[in-house]
């Protein structure tokens, strides 16, 4: 068996298990509606009230609207990052599914491969339907497009890696969603879902400031502003990213 | 040939031993028991030899390889089913083929296997819906999918009900057949007599014994016991003369003899010989059960609670 042969089989496997983990997570849509199609029917909703037209006070110029666009973007990557990705692996591990696949050729860990690429996948999907109905809806886009494109990378890690550490502790589906929607709310309102941050009392900017859902839309807020993301928020995102990301690499258990 | 060699197999879960000494030789083309109460570390010690755990001391090789270090290797060539491992709820059937059978570099053709394993009319059933039964199967599927050299089954049919138990059984005849290599850990006494070429009765993380089912039921197992009401007066010597004959006890007018197989013939032709008929004559022999109990000084289910898996 030649190694190129096995690197052909093994992306062949990948790609199946890819097609079920997509097949999966149509059947079983809770990412589905609540990642993509609430964020997507908020911004519906909210370019339909005529007062979400008017200037948000100390937000600069911006329309209620337009701050709310970075507020459903960061609802997009929480809502898969905390409740889509950690569920499933909780669920496998919980079901043994991650035990079998361990006696097969193809690790585990291929299987968290391809639920990070279908979540990314739904992600890209939402982010993309909320600024282009954003759009046509009159509300302004980023235009730093490169600090925007930064935020959403840094953001999405944070999110994601945060959503690991939920999988590594969680230790059945149950345990998983509820902790993931534990961590929805406040990590939300923190970002602004309730109250956006320029209306937000001082104390509670400044918090929000240092939370990561709070420093991804202050990031994505100043690019829609025209500015490059404060080196702070950015800071935040990834400081968080990083301590996630070695948390849930310490405690993550196959079984 | 030697399938599966274990030597002087150790492990331990912090203060808890599972497996405290335990050597194991399956050979080729064979079905090996392994036979033991729960936490006699039965389970622990097929996860040792399927590569999944590392062993603390001891030595074990398979199909020439060494789990520990060889996993993906030995994971070509063994199948294994394990307790407890079930499927995503909406995975169909025939999905959960094709993506196993992906895996391997040889695999079986998924509606092929789906077929043997009388699957076919449940090819586009999700896996929730399936019973125990069904779900067993396609474990057994995913196990043999890849053409596995050794097969490992763990506590294949428990929770399963007869029927389904004994179609499963068959399964597992019909893959040793084909030459697949079978070890079969299971804690029912029955289903090694039934489907073992060999067992190995395990406690307490150690092998008790080992041999055919057959072999360690009549070598440990208390022998071959009949009883009969003679029709003529006897003397005990004419039975305990014979070389096949171990003991003589008498009850009422019933005669309780205890020996090898063989005995049972030996003492009728005895009695034939002094004009006298074993009359509502009842034989039985030794079980796995009774071997249990004389190798271990416990019934075999009193074993059961506690103890590591």
């Amino acid at each position: 068996m030649s190694a190129t042969g096995t690197v052909a089989r093994h992306r062949g496997a990948f790609r199946r298990l890819l097609a079920v983990e997509a097949r999966l997570a149509w059947r079983e849509p809770v990412a589905l509606v609540w990642g993509v199609g609430l964020p997507v029917v908020l911004v519906l909703i909210f370019g339909n009230i005529s007062a979400f037209r008017e200037v948000l006070p100390g937000s600069g110029g911006l329309t209620v609207l337009d701050a709310y666009l970075p507020v459903l973007v960061m609802v997009v990557l929480a809502m898969l990052g905390l409740v889509g990705l950690p569920v499933p692996l909780a669920t496998y591990r919980e079901l043994g599914v991650l035990r079998r696949m361990s006696t097969t050729p193809v690790h585990p860990s291929w299987v968290l491969g391809a639920q990070l690429v279908v979540n990314l996948a739904m992600a890209a999907v939402a982010v993309t339907l909320v600024l282009g109905m954003g759009m046509a809806l009159g509300a302004q886009l980023p235009s730093q497009a490169l600090g925007f494109a930064l935020a959403l990378v840094l953001a999405t890690a944070t999110l994601f890696t945060l959503g690991l550490c939920v999988a590594a502790m969680a230790r059945t589906a149950r345990a998983a969603a509820a902790v993931g929607n534990a961590l929805f709310f406040p990590l939300a309102f923190f970002g602004g879902l309730w109250l956006p941050q320029p209306v937000m009392p001082e104390v509670l900017q400044r918090i929000s400031g240092y939370t990561p859902t709070g420093a991804a839309v202050q990031a994505m807020t100043s690019t829609v502003q025209g500015s490059f993301p404060s080196l702070a928020s950015l800071l935040v995102m990834g400081g968080y990213a990083v301590v996630f990301a070695v948390v849930a690499v310490r405690t993550f258990r196959w079984e | 040939m030697s399938v599966v060699t274990v030597e002087g197999l150790r492990k331990t879960y912090g203060d808890l031993v599972a497996v405290r000494d335990i050597d194991l030789a399956v050979e080729v083309g064979e079905v090996f028991g392994i036979l033991g109460p729960n936490g006699a570390g039965k389970t622990t010690t097929v996860e040792c030899v399927a590569g999944l755990r590392a062993p603390d001391a001891g030595r074990i090789e398979v199909l020439g390889l060494d789990p520990a270090t060889d996993s993906d290797r030995l994971h070509e060539q063994v199948g294994v089913q394990q307790q407890q491992g079930a499927l995503p709820p909406k995975l169909r059937v025939g999905e959960a083929l094709k993506l196993y059978a992906g895996f391997y570099r040889d695999a079986e053709d998924p509606r092929r296997l789906a077929a043997t394993l009388g699957l076919t009319d449940r090819w586009d059933a999700p896996y929730r819906v399936l019973s125990g039964g069904q779900r067993q199967r396609v474990s057994i599927a995913l196990a043999l999918v890849g053409r596995p050299r050794l097969a490992i089954l763990d506590e294949l049919t428990t929770g399963l009900d007869p029927a389904a138990r004994r179609e499963t059984w068959g399964l597992i005849r019909s893959m040793r057949d084909q030459g697949v290599t079978v070890v079969l850990v299971t804690h029912s006494m029955e289903e090694a007599g039934e489907l073992c070429d060999r067992v190995a009765l395990i406690d307490h993380g150690r092998v008790v014994a080992a041999g055919t089912p057959a072999r360690l039921a009549h070598e440990h197992g208390g022998g071959t016991r009949m009883s009969f009401r003679p029709t003529g007066t006897i003397e005990d010597a004419l039975l305990t003369g014979l070389p096949s004959v171990r003991r003589v006890v008498r009850d009422g007018d019933r005669l309780a003899v205890t020996g090898d197989p063989e005995a049972v013939v030996d003492v009728v032709l005895a009695l034939d010989r002094v004009g006298v008929r074993p009359a509502d004559l009842e034989v039985a022999s030794g079980t796995l059960d009774d071997a249990f109990l004389a190798l271990t000084g416990h019934r075999f289910h009193e074993a059961e609670d506690g103890g590591p898996r």
